[in-house]
């Protein structure tokens, strides 16, 4: 388990170093999942340990956004003044967001069973 | 009492007390959720910052020193960011087939959600700041929020936004997706926050 969570440390480390280095505009963790990504194509399976790892640290995902989110106490001036842009935008966005992909991907996926 | 004040003072410094805040309104705030039948509105992330807020602020404590002892739970957003390469190369067998398909079908759905929200904002009178928060709110909080710092925006604008995205997904989602008549469950399956109430998506693809 610490041996896996030292790769994915390490990929993150990574990720970071290459963004900083090359300048990249992708943030440093992403690139890090990719890494990490690449190491596991490279090498054909899931070690269970890892799996285990990640799959611990992703169910406690939700958790890791408290105090990012507690942060919107600084913005409540902000939220107040751009109430209507944001709930219009959200509200219409997510829906428009939702029905798009949907149709593409039923569109697509039944154009390649019928092809 | 001057003993209890003089602790208060000192916990209240002391990075456990807000790190323990934290974790604690965040079982609180998971527990009424799961009692509620994952009822959406009830997301223990939203929970645990309405439960947070109020002790923040009736304590008279910034968000910097709240957030002296929140971050270690914060840093570990990305290990956990470096993670997700593991559900996606679970997910990769699987839709390798499709990729092309889902791939296309995600490009249109992110173009649409990123031009649509900053569209909507910027034509409602939205400032640039508030552009660079909401452009990335569909895609998964971490990962929107290192965007959003990219941009210019406010990381933690966004990571409310992303919540209320899911939030708006998972109520009216399955209505919009029964109005176009979409049933393959490739199309159906996106965005991890909004997705509680498909108990039986395929494993991982909540993320």
């Amino acid at each position: 388990m610490l041996a896996y969570l030292t790769l994915i440390l390490t990929c993150q480390l990574a990720g970071e170093f290459l963004v900083g280095a090359l300048a990249l505009p992708v943030p440093g963790p992403v690139l890090g999942m990719l890494l990490l990504f690449l190491l596991l194509l490279l090498r054909g399976e899931i070690p269970p340990v890892l799996g285990q790892t990640a799959d611990r640290l992703l169910g406690a995902m939700s958790l890791l956004f408290v105090p990012a989110g507690t942060g919107i106490m600084m913005h409540f001036r902000l939220l107040g003044e751009a109430l209507v842009p944001l709930g219009a935008a959200l509200i219409v966005s997510t829906l428009a967001t939702i029905a798009v992909t949907a149709l593409m991907m039923g569109w697509l996926a039944k154009a390649e069973t019928d092809g | 009492m001057g003993n209890l004040q003089e602790t208060w003072v000192y916990l209240n410094a002391n990075p456990l007390f807000h790190l323990t805040l934290t974790l604690v309104a965040f079982q609180a705030a998971n527990w009424l959720f799961l009692k509620s039948g994952r009822n959406p509105l009830l997301n223990p992330v939203l929970g645990a910052v309405v439960l947070i807020v109020p002790v923040l602020m009736l304590t008279g404590t910034g968000y910097g020193t709240y957030f002296e002892g929140a971050q270690f739970v914060h840093f570990l957003l990305g290990p956990a960011t470096v993670s997700l390469a593991i559900p996606l190369y679970r997910q990769w067998h699987r839709v390798r087939r499709s990729a092309l398909a889902i791939g296309a079908s995600l490009l249109t759905g992110s173009l649409t959600a990123i031009l649509t929200a900053a569209g909507i904002a910027w034509a409602l009178g939205g400032s640039p700041t508030l552009l660079a928060s909401i452009a990335p709110k569909s895609v998964t909080a971490p990962v929107a929020m290192a965007i959003a710092e990219e941009l210019g925006g406010l990381p933690s604008l966004t990571a409310a936004l992303v919540i209320a995205t899911g939030i708006i997904g998972a109520m009216f989602g399955p209505m919009v997706l029964n109005l176009i008549g979409v049933k393959d469950w490739r199309a159906r399956t996106r965005h991890g926050h909004g997705q509680p109430r498909h108990r039986h998506r395929p494993r991982a693809s909540g993320q």
